[in-house]
């Protein structure tokens, strides 16, 4: 796996919100084919480190290369480097005016400028993949919110990204519709999907994460295989906040 | 045209000078007039509100005519039917009083309409609640309902405000001599554009710090409906 | 002759209705014609300011909301006045129709440019990241995701300030247009009698009140969901 070159290389990540100092350089390399797993408490930067990495926060500082693009260079086309980087939210943010066919469909046809039908052809594979093929004609309002969180997949997944980024992809559903949305993550890795996942669903970390990415306060505290990191944390700030998951 | 005569023409501050103590009776009018014809608005709107709790269909059918038919009229049509035409059915009405008629039968029908938007916005709960320990209908409505309902509708009453004192602009048209009347009077006589630019210089000052109000309430309104 | 029949023979004239309605049926299609000038220029101007200012450009912004305020603050009769006498005054003559047409476009893109920029702004943020994570530009974003929910969103208070705003149209009788109202005033001192002003208020109903009752109907068809 080391020999192939990452297809994300963040490195010294810094960003400011104004005087609130929110990631104090964050290094993060991700291989193809890599689950890495983001963790860690409230406020310690998991979604902005995401947002960063296809540029809808701009960094105050450091690199970051995806597919060996230059993500931060103003000579790069974003929105064609964006198509690389698939985004699934932790509050789906479909298009409501749209049905699942036309969310999965946009960008298809307007940044890739394929035909309509070329586009719907590759949405409704797409929503296969998530086993929605069926709800294509639906409206997002019309689906239960796994589904629609599927949807969001497809949509992203369409676009044929070298990586996928997931902040908190299942924190907004009822826990009968996890099941549903992680095992569409699941398949998605054994096709050989590159991911990021900020989640707090350590079971599915512990049986699916190549390796686990702690966070605290900006900085990564300790990364390494699930097993190691959750079964024997090397640093104080580790233990503690996975003694707090466990109580819960 | 030089940038001078331009100045000369709509700007002049000799011409400000000469003007101003007509457009000042002319504000004055103003003031007074949207002083007469908010609350009578403001009342026929209540009354009309009020009427529309009635769930009777030969209450509510013929209230919705009215309203719709008032709201349907442009006020102007109304204001020049009742100061023109009702001489000939021997009733004379001085302008004033064309005015007062005419703007509580418009305006009413707008106020009417949001207080009752206002009034459908508040529970039944609360009149249950209120009925529940012993308050009357009319009670009820005067000390829990309305109040809730008037909250309810602000950023709408504030606005319907601003439009009615906008309007009291066509009473110029019945001779009324209100700031825009004065104006036009002051610009015949000067031959100059100045007295009419400045009392829309007038009217923004005069409105310009609701207007800033109104977009920030109705900002909130709608994010408050994300 | 009692008085209902003095009443009738005032304002129910039929020899005088007969004489005048052909005059009255031309102003109705005028005012269509200057309501659909108005209408579209107007929302087609509050639309494309609503899109500039989301550029988020800080002086164009301001230059936005002062001039969105400015039509906002002044009664459209003022404006239409201001133009229709005060241009010549800078040797630039204005036909009645277009001081009316360019006035109330111009307080009709005000109140459209509010209504469609509150639209946008309630549009969550996460379309706008949604859309953008999946490499769709600004503009893109803007037409085909965040401006379809706007305006369906927008659609209720549009329409009651659209109607509200096109009732103008009988303003542009006081710069000597011949659309309703004006030909219904040049019937009555014609013929001493009112009656032509009972066909121009039969007028405006027979073209407004279908539209406020559909007013009415899109406000509950796109109510909020809450
Ligand atoms: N647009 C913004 N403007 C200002 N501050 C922000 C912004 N976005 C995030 N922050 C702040 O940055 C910090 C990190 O936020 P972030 O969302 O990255 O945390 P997180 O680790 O994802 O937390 P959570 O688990 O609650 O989602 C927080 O203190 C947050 O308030
Ligand atoms: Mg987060």
């Amino acid at each position: 796996m080391a020999q192939t070159p990452p297809i994300v290389a963040a490195h010294g990540i810094h960003k400011h919100f104004g005087t609130l100092h929110v990631l104090k350089g964050v290094d993060l390399m991700v291989a193809e084919r890599e689950l890495v797993f983001v963790i860690g408490p409230s406020g310690s930067g998991k979604s902005t480190l995401l947002r960063c990495l296809n540029r809808l926060e701009e960094p105050s500082s450091g690199s970051i290369t995806v597919d060996g693009i230059d993500m931060l260079s103003r000579s790069t086309d974003i929105n064609a480097a964006r198509q690389r980087v698939g985004m699934v939210f932790q509050s789906f943010n479909l298009y409501p005016h749209m049905t699942a066919l036309g969310n999965v469909a946009l960008a298809l046809r307007k940044v890739q400028g394929k035909s309509r039908a070329e586009a719907e052809a590759r949405a409704r594979a797409a929503l296969d993949r998530v086993h929605l093929a069926d709800r294509a004609g639906h409206f997002p309002g019309q689906l239960s919110g796994g589904q629609q969180q599927r949807v969001a997949i497809a949509r992203a997944i369409a676009l044929e990204p070298r990586v996928m980024l997931f902040d908190e992809p299942t924190s907004a559903l009822d826990p009968e519709l996890v099941g549903g949305v992680l095992a569409a993550m699941r398949e998605l890795r054994e096709d050989g999907m590159t991911m990021v996942v900020v989640s707090h669903e350590m079971g599915f970390a512990k049986a699916a994460a190549d390796r686990v990415v702690f966070m605290a306060d900006g900085l990564v505290v300790e990364q390494g295989p699930p097993a190691e990191l959750f079964g024997a944390p090397r640093h104080e700030r580790t233990r503690a906040f996975l003694g707090q998951i466990e109580r819960h | 045209m030089t940038f001078d005569d331009f100045l000369l023409a709509f700007f002049s501050l000799e011409i400000v000078g000469q003007a101003w103590p007509i457009l000042w009776t002319g504000l004055q009018q103003t003031l007074l007039l949207s002083a007469i014809v908010v609350p009578l608005g403001v009342g026929g709107g209540m009354l009309l509100a009020l009427l529309s709790t009635v769930r009777h269909r030969l209450v509510r059918w013929p209230l919705m005519v009215w309203v719709d038919f008032f709201r349907a009229v442009p006020p102007l049509v109304l204001l020049i039917f009742v100061y023109a035409g009702l001489p000939f059915a021997g009733l004379e009405v001085s302008a004033i009083g064309a005015v007062a008629i005419g703007f509580f039968l418009n305006t009413g029908a707008y106020y009417g309409e949001i207080l009752r938007a206002g009034i459908e916005s508040v529970p039944a709960g609360q009149m249950e609640a209120a009925r529940s320990t012993g308050l009357t209908r009319w009670q009820t409505m005067r000390y829990v309902v309305l109040p809730q309902a008037v909250r309810n509708v602000l950023p709408d009453l504030i606005s319907n405000t601003l439009e009615v004192v906008k309007l009291t602009s066509i009473a110029s048209v019945v001779a009324l001599p209100e700031l825009l009347f004065q104006a036009r009077q002051a610009q015949s006589v000067t031959y100059n554009a100045t007295p009419i630019v400045a009392a829309a210089v007038v009217y923004f000052l005069l409105l310009w710090p609701v207007v800033r109000l109104l977009s920030r309430l109705e900002n909130r309104q709608l994010a408050g409906r994300r | 002759m009692t008085g209902l029949d003095r009443f009738l023979d005032s304002f129910f004239n039929l020899r005088v209705a007969v004489e005048y309605l052909p005059k009255i049926i031309d102003g109705f299609w005028l005012t269509i014609l200057l309501a659909f000038c108005i209408i579209l220029s107007g929302l087609a101007a509050g639309l494309a300011l609503a899109v500039l200012r989301s550029l988020g450009i800080r002086p164009v912004n301001w230059l936005i909301i002062f001039v969105v305020d400015l039509f906002r603050a002044l009664p459209p009769l003022v404006i239409i006045v201001l133009l229709y006498f005060g241009l010549p005054a800078a040797g630039l003559s204005i036909s009645g129709f277009a001081s009316a047409w360019l006035s109330l476009a111009l307080v009709l893109m005000a109140f459209s440019e509010e209504i469609f920029w509150a639209g946008i702004t309630a549009v969550p943020r996460g379309q706008w990241e949604a859309a953008r994570s999946t490499g769709l530009t600004f503009a893109a974003t803007l037409g085909h995701v965040v401006l379809p929910q706007a305006v369906r969103m927008v659609v209720p208070p549009l329409t009651n300030r659209t109607i509200a705003i096109t009732k103008g149209t009988a303003l542009a009788s006081v710069v000597a247009v011949p659309e309703i109202l004006g030909a219904a005033q040049a019937g009555v001192s014609f013929s001493f009698n009112p009656t032509p002003l009972t066909l121009g208020a039969l007028a405006y109903v027979v073209l407004f009140f279908p539209v406020v009752i559909l007013g009415r109907w899109i406000e509950t068809r796109f109510a909020w969901k809450r």
